[in-house]
């Protein structure tokens, strides 16, 4: 099958601070992988090096075959949506007008959108299950709110592949759920995802492949069982954990050992 | 409701129309209806038939005298609102006003040092639309020379050029003659719109034209700037040229308006802020609104200016004796459209 991703020996640094070195690894249509990793490990770094908002020092990531050095920023964007881990919205657009923001890339510079854009925009926050929020200003959302916009805005870009920054981040463990269902059903449509993640069992949940980052190092890669174990979980977050298959669920959990 | 918000909004439009008719009414000259219809009619007819039009005081005063100023006045208002509201959003920060990069300044210091050389008004003009431009473009090459990037740099450089300016301007006040060109100075510093000619206009209508038309075309992707430099880039924008574009119409239309009135203060600031409240962050609402309610506000302080005693009161005292608590009021509402 095409490889939808392919990030081939990325370095970046800020100054002189090596923040990545020599990342790789590649993604198929339809694909989740989550990236784990401990805080300052690099995975927004990766993330925003891929959605092309960071210019990598060395190293290519190609997106459907083609180089992203070379394709301007509003190809970029017809490709790949960027889900920001937060957002600070300094004036109270309304959700819909939010939402329309994502057809940028798709309209020439001088133009505004018109009535097909805010079709899709409405399409796309039904997508998500927020259709009711239309209206409402973005600064009045609950955080779970708030990440379905943000993926609702990157879904009419229309994209191939969706970076996910830590969408579960701020979010409380019910509205973390939905999350990660809309995550898993994007996926099931065809669109491959790369999601940053804190907890371990969210690759267990949603992932078919995870890749674990430790000082700006890819120390494993590769389908989920075989990154998350208790040696690599214990060894990247420095603690002590025990991945055990829980039988009448049929899969396996990563938790926290008591000292 | 909705509709009823519609209908109200479609009215605010034809505001400046309203107020541009009403305005010639306005003054110490008194002129009734009809002498303005008649004045109206006997200028369409010199236009289209040939007929010469008698040159009476009334047609001095209304089309010679106040037409031009009105005209001036909607002009201004509407540029230094629309650059306002355009900076507002590319710095994401609904304080800005149009001077935030030392354009006011910088223009003041142009017109100063112009009164103090040649006291022509032709070059006044000149030299303060030059020195805006000026102060914008030494504070983009600052910011640009530094290492930090963004929009904080940008703003601290427009504080820098600005002092130096302001300094400047002290320099020229010192030096210049106590009993002629300090008066003149002083005047020009408080704006006015007192000796504005059809002219004056001519000059000023290129440049505020391009600008507006430019910062209407791209309303819509000020909105995406607003976002931040990381979601601007990630929605496919280029960040660094789009925002370069907008500061210099902006600054372009400023120094335009800054060129025949002074330096007005707050119309820049309250304007956007009226405007959101009416039709709400989306610029491609609001920033059609801010050139229409800053028309209208510039327009009803000028009249103001020209009526409420015997001698003309400066339009910057004006405007910050109006708008000053005008925005407190806002304030004191909570409900400007912004967090």
């Amino acid at each position: 099958m095409e490889l939808m991703l392919e990030v081939k020996s990325l370095s970046f640094s800020y100054g002189n601070g090596k923040v990545l070195e020599n990342v790789s690894f590649s993604l198929k249509k339809g694909e989740i992988i989550c990236i784990l990793g401990p805080n300052g490990s690099g995975k927004s770094t990766l993330i925003k090096c891929i959605a092309g908002i960071l210019k990598p020092d060395s190293g290519s990531i190609h997106i459907l075959g083609k180089d992203t050095a070379s394709l301007g920023a509003g190809d970029i964007a017809r490709h790949i949506g960027y889900v920001p881990q937060q957002n600070e919205v300094v004036f109270p657009f309304s959700v819909l007008d939010f939402v329309v923001m994502g057809r940028a890339p798709h309209l020439s510079m001088f133009a505004s959108p018109g009535a097909d854009d805010i079709k899709l925009a409405k399409e796309s926050l039904a997508m998500v299950g927020i259709s009711d929020l239309a209206e409402r200003p973005v600064a009045n959302l609950s955080g779970g709110q708030n990440q379905m916009v943000l993926i609702a805005r990157a879904l009419v870009q229309k994209p191939a592949l969706l970076l996910l920054d830590e969408p579960t981040s701020h979010l409380d463990f019910g509205n973390q759920i939905l999350v990660l269902e809309t995550v898993q059903r994007l996926a099931s449509l065809g669109m491959s995802i790369v999601m940053n993640t804190h907890m371990p069992d969210h690759a267990f949940l949603v992932g078919d492949r995870a890749a674990a980052l430790a000082g700006g190092r890819l120390v494993a890669v590769g389908k989920v069982e075989t990154v998350v174990t208790s040696k690599m979980m214990s060894s990247v977050y420095g603690v002590n954990v025990a991945v055990r298959e829980i039988e009448d669920m049929k899969r396996k959990v990563c938790l926290p050992l008591r000292r | 409701m909705r509709d009823y918000r519609y209908n109200c909004t479609t009215l605010v439009y034809l505001l400046p129309i309203a107020l541009l008719i009403i305005s010639l009414f306005v003054g110490r000259y008194q002129t009734p209806m009809s002498a303005v219809v008649d004045e109206s009619i006997n200028i369409f007819s010199s236009l289209f038939f040939g007929t010469s039009a008698s040159v009476s005081t009334q047609h001095t005063v209304l089309f010679n005298v106040r037409l031009p100023r009105i005209l001036a006045a909607l002009l201004v208002g509407a540029s230094l609102s629309t650059a306002g509201v355009s900076f507002q959003g590319i710095f994401r920060n609904p304080l800005v006003s149009p001077y935030i990069l030392g354009v006011g300044t910088g223009a003041g210091f142009g017109a100063c040092l112009a009164i103090l050389l040649w006291n022509s008004y032709l070059l006044i003009q000149c030299m303060a639309f030059a020195f805006g431009l000026l102060a914008m473009f030494i504070a983009i090459s600052m910011s640009k020379a530094s290492k930090g990037t963004g929009t904080l740099v940008l703003v601290l450089s427009g504080m820098i050029v600005g002092s130096i300016f302001t300094a400047l301007t002290s320099l020229v006040k010192y030096l210049a003659d106590p009993y002629d060109e300090l008066p003149a100075i002083v005047f020009w510093l408080m704006g006015s719109l007192a000796t504005v000619r059809f002219v004056d206009l001519l000059y000023i209508l290129f440049p505020m034209f391009i600008g507006t038309l430019v910062l209407f075309l791209l309303r819509w992707r000020i909105n995406i700037l607003s976002l931040g430099d990381e979601e601007a880039k990630a929605l496919g924008m280029n960040v660094e040229k789009m925002r370069l574009i907008i500061i210099v119409c902006a600054t372009l239309i400023t120094s335009a308006a800054v060129s025949i009135s002074g330096v007005i203060g707050w119309v820049g600031l309250v304007v956007p802020h009226i405007s959101r409240m009416i039709v709400g962050p989306n610029y491609s609402r609001l920033l059609p609104m801010s050139i229409v309610i800053g028309a209208s506000f510039m327009l009803i302080v000028d009249d103001l200016s020209r009526t409420i005693a015997a001698t003309e009161i400066p339009l910057g005292i004006l405007t910050s004796l109006i708008g000053a608590p005008l925005f407190a009021y806002l304030l004191k509402r909570g409900r400007l459209g912004w967090n």
